[in-house]
């Protein structure tokens, strides 16, 4: 504001002292002088609140959009009786990885199991890297919110998955596409506001 | 004295000598047996420089080779397992993006979202560079000298002619 008064009167006030047509210009460039870095670091001090809310754990997952890998494993109550991602065609589901010793999965844990209730949605565990004897203790004293869980001992389905966070939870379509991906505890926000509204959706296309 | 010293030094110079010699035969050896014992030094070499060029997801700023944690360790085994199946350094890398994303990679693809990841820190410097000419180029033309008028060289000489005169 001062610098544009300044701009106006300028000439008529220094016209004797200085080189009349310098004067316009000397202005501007002080204003620059001034805006430019206030600018400058606006625009940073926005990117840098913004990366305050970013979670670098969570990291895109090339899966989404992509068919959900197949594999064939043993499941966790009968381990005779193998299960297949195929035989949920035709269903909208929810493929959540877990373990007995993640302590993680015990805060999600408690809405899983209210879904199961409520029969909201099919859910399979994949039980990453875990023994068959905790695992199943933890299922009887927590509660199975699983319509069946899988053995994953050695891990090798997960690295399919590209799991690198139990627990994880995928999202996945009546054509066996992976719609989503969340990596961390179902929290009830994230089921509220982005994976029960998805799972609707995909259900009535 | 001095032929104590010459001495002194000749025996320092050998046992150097005779030291690095031995240095040399017994890492030829450790080298050789090396290589009998393990055939595959290049796959172990490869699967090296290969887990160098990969960040475990879990710790985030390490590298796979750097990291003990628990996925890390898969993965070595992982692309251990795959160089054994005779698959190429690229298929593995494409394997490991396949799963785990771009982020995986240390050294992040040429693509259209990296551009600026890229060329940002050159067109920043070259941003830097053009203003910095700028200013430059603003400053000699401010100054330059412009002639005096006439008013203004006679007014001068009367100065100069003035001190003169108190000097004296």
């Amino acid at each position: 504001m001062s610098d544009d008064a300044r701009a106006v009167d300028g000439p008529t006030v220094a016209s004797g002292v200085d080189s009349d047509s310098t004067e316009a210009p000397k202005s501007a460039l002080r204003f620059v002088r001034f805006a430019l870095p206030l600018a400058v670091f606006a625009g940073l001090a926005a990117f840098l609140f913004i990366g305050l809310g970013l979670n670098p754990r969570e990291v895109p997952s090339p899966l989404v959009g992509k068919p959900a890998p197949t594999f064939r494993l043993a499941q966790l109550a009968q381990p005779n009786e193998a299960f297949s991602p195929d035989q949920m065609r035709g269903q909208v589901w929810l493929l959540n990885v877990w373990a007995s010793w993640c302590v993680a999965c015990r805060v999600e844990h408690p809405l899983l199991v209210e879904l199961a209730r409520t029969d909201t949605v099919p859910i399979v565990g994949l039980n990453y890297k875990d023994k068959r004897d905790p695992a199943l203790g933890w299922l009887a004293q927590l509660g199975n919110p699983y319509q069946l869980s899988l053995m994953d001992t050695d891990g090798r389905v997960g690295l399919d998955y590209g799991v690198y966070g139990v627990p994880e939870t995928f999202v996945i379509d009546k054509q066996g596409v992976i719609r989503f991906k969340q990596i961390g505890p179902v929290t009830e926000e994230a089921w509220q506001k982005k994976m029960w509204p998805l799972v609707q959706q995909l259900r009535k296309s | 004295m001095a032929a104590g010293a010459a001495v002194a030094q000749i025996m320092r110079v050998m046992i150097i000598r005779w030291m690095m010699m031995s240095l040399a035969l017994l890492s030829g050896a450790a080298l050789s047996a090396e290589t009998v014992a393990k055939p595959d030094a290049v796959a172990v070499h490869r699967a090296a420089g290969l887990a160098e060029k990969l960040r475990c997801l879990v710790c985030q700023n390490q590298s796979i080779a750097e990291s003990s944690a628990e996925l890390a360790v898969d993965l070595r085994r992982e692309i251990g397992e795959q160089i054994k199946a005779g698959r190429s350094d690229e298929e593995i890398l494409d394997f490991m993006v396949a799963r785990y994303g771009d982020f995986v990679l240390y050294r992040p693809p040429l693509k259209s979202h990296t551009a600026l990841l890229w060329f940002g820190p050159a067109l920043l410097a070259m941003a830097a560079l053009a203003a910095f000419a700028r200013a430059l180029r603003n400053r000699r033309r401010r100054l330059r000298e412009t002639p005096l008028t006439s008013a203004e060289q006679a007014e001068a000489e009367t100065l100069l002619a003035q001190s003169a005169d108190t000097r004296l």
